[in-house]
């Protein structure tokens, strides 16, 4: 088990290492520059300007100062937020971010679970199929879409909720922002977790348990559970993906003040420090993800365990 | 059924649509500034602040959409299949770190890949194609590799080494047609995935440029107007809906045809 945890935790630095160098040549092949604005610099500022940032030297120097600067955890100075560095900004956005996206995926996890067991126990009747239509609707509507609409409702018709915006720690500016967040991977776990709760259900260890007298919660919940929730695990790293993009969209439409915007900005700016520091970050976490989506696995499911 | 029918009039609304109606998708009206739908006047979807026809641009972005979900899933289909049947043909080594590829390209996240292609080449409706069927190839080749690793037990494949085939005719001849099946169940998920994505890139300015529209550049000008002109917002996100929820429909309908076991994600 351990020796399992370690191989995987040894092919993640590789990993980040290798999404790192990519991005940061990728960036730097693309045309433009970060002081391209719109009224061109005089040369020499230009020139003195990027004798400031280093950017006057060779690539691998400035890639292996890059280097040097993230293995001490400093991501560099920022080209358009002048008085900031990529740590200060990200650092800024993070708790935005995070906040969202945990709520979200929580949420999403808790309620996905719920309701897929309850479809499974009510399967072919009604209730079930109200749920599984339900769900198709849930994974189609995208989120850029959803939100629009909830804001439309609950905040310009009812006036329940803001429609935009965000006050430093107001709950009511979360709402919205969370639930559109949220639909998407809570309708595809619901659907994941009835068709596996389904197929254990239907296993013969499942009818010795009946056989055998036990009452249904028991079963349930002891007995069924755990294997069922396998095809849910494998789900968590691309549904904090799905997430993290999803975010992206919904801060924007919510003038939320996360790190999303920094991506594209970023992308569009050639703010090579904002967006290699971007990657950084979700890069790890979806590294990190995998990790415990391995762990998970092994946990729920003992015969992965003692593989390997 | 009714879903794949549905889906064969969009197809041909979106075909038919801006030939019926007298204005252009990018003629300015100026007596018709933002206004309501209705059928008095030419405008059947009401016009946008610009006053340009929705029901034109509607449609017109509609037939982007679904040009880029074909295009794009086509390449990604294409690529898919020779990687993961390479990958599960000749296994061993070559396998492990082909797979290993494959692992780090979807560690990144899928947006980073295209924002850096727009970026870097420029924005055009063709490099959105390729950028996006460049990275929807990673789930397809995993499927594809599965199935090859289980076809390359079987006889045949022996028989065809043995009577001396080369491995690429093995390849195409033997393994492709073998695993087509799996491959078009997924192929027809991935295409509301890519027109998602598209329609994601196109809202946050990426991807097709003004004066051309797609779906989610409406869907973006719609929302920035919502509270003056609901309409603006309502009819290419109803539209967009509905074109995901019938292709998803129409794709989740194949895979229960063909037996496969709900293993989505």
């Amino acid at each position: 088990m351990i020796r399992y945890f370690a191989s995987r935790l040894a092919w993640g630095l590789p990993t980040l290492f290798v999404i790192l160098t990519v991005t940061f040549f990728l960036i730097r092949i693309a045309p433009g520059g970060p002081f391209d604005e719109e009224q061109t610099l005089p040369a020499q500022i230009k020139r003195n300007l990027d004798a400031a940032y280093g950017l006057d030297q060779p690539l691998w120097v400035q890639y292996g100062r890059y280097l040097r600067g993230v293995a001490h955890g400093d991501f560099g100075p920022s080209f358009k937020y002048k008085d900031f560095t990529v740590t200060e900004l990200i650092s800024q956005g993070l708790p935005v971010s995070a906040t969202l996206g945990s709520l979200a995926m929580a949420l999403a996890l808790i309620i996905g679970v719920l309701i897929g067991i309850l479809a499974a126990l009510r399967h072919q009747r009604w209730g079930d199929q109200a749920v599984m239509a339900a769900a198709v609707i849930g994974i189609t509507v995208p989120s850029f879409v959803l939100l629009p609409f909830l804001a439309l409702i609950f905040g310009v018709y009812l006036r329940w909720l803001p429609v935009a915006g965000w006050e430093p720690g107001s709950a009511r500016h979360y709402v919205l922002p969370v639930i559109a967040l949220t639909l998407p991977p809570l309708a595809f776990i619901s659907r994941l977790t009835r068709a596996s709760m389904l197929e254990v259900l239907r296993s013969p260890y499942i009818r010795t348990a009946r056989a055998k007298g036990l009452p249904e919660r028991i079963i349930l919940w002891r007995h069924a559970l755990r294997p069922a929730l396998v095809p849910v695990a494998g789900f968590l790293a691309p549904a904090v993906a799905a997430i993290m993009t999803g975010s992206l969209v919904v801060e924007s439409i919510s003038g939320l003040p996360g790190i999303g915007r920094y991506l594209v900005q970023g992308a569009l700016n050639r703010d090579y420090t904002l967006v290699m520091g971007m990657v950084v970050v979700y890069s790890a976490l979806l590294i990190a993800m995998g990790l415990l989506v391995d762990l998970l696995y092994a946990w729920l499911d003992p015969r992965i365990r003692f593989q390997t | 059924m009714t879903a794949l029918a549905l889906i064969g009039a969009l197809i041909l609304l979106t075909l038919v649509g801006p030939l019926v109606s007298p204005n252009g998708f990018d003629h300015l009206d100026w007596s018709h500034v933002a206004a309501a739908p209705g059928f008095a006047q030419s405008h059947w979807f009401g016009t946008d602040r610009l006053g340009r026809d929705l029901f034109v641009r509607t449609l017109q972005g509609a037939r982007v959409s679904l040009a880029v979900g074909l295009t794009a899933t086509a390449i990604s289909v294409g690529v898919g299949v020779l990687y993961g049947s390479v990958c599960g043909y000749f296994g061993g080594r070559v396998d492990q770190i082909m797979m290993r590829i494959i692992e780090i390209l979807s560690g990144l996240p899928l947006i980073f890949f295209v924002i850096f292609l727009t970026v870097i080449v420029g924005r055009s409706v063709f490099l959105l194609f390729a950028a996006i069927g460049a990275v929807g190839w990673l789930t397809m080749a995993r499927i594809v590799r599965g199935q090859t690793l289980s076809i390359r037990q079987k006889e045949f494949i022996e028989a065809a080494i043995s009577s001396g085939a080369t491995a690429p005719r093995i390849i195409f001849k033997h393994i492709v047609p073998n695993v087509i099946g799996p491959v078009i169940v997924y192929a027809t998920l991935t295409i509301p995935q890519v027109i998602l994505f598209e329609s994601f890139l196109s809202f946050l300015g990426l991807g097709v440029q003004e004066p051309r529209a797609s779906l989610g550049t409406l869907i973006a000008e719609g929302a920035a107007e919502m509270q003056a002109a609901v309409w603006m917002l309502l009819i290419p996100g109803a539209l967009l809906t509905l074109l995901l929820l019938c292709l998803n429909i129409v794709g989740d309908g194949l895979r229960d045809a063909l037996d496969e076991p709900d293993r989505a994600g």
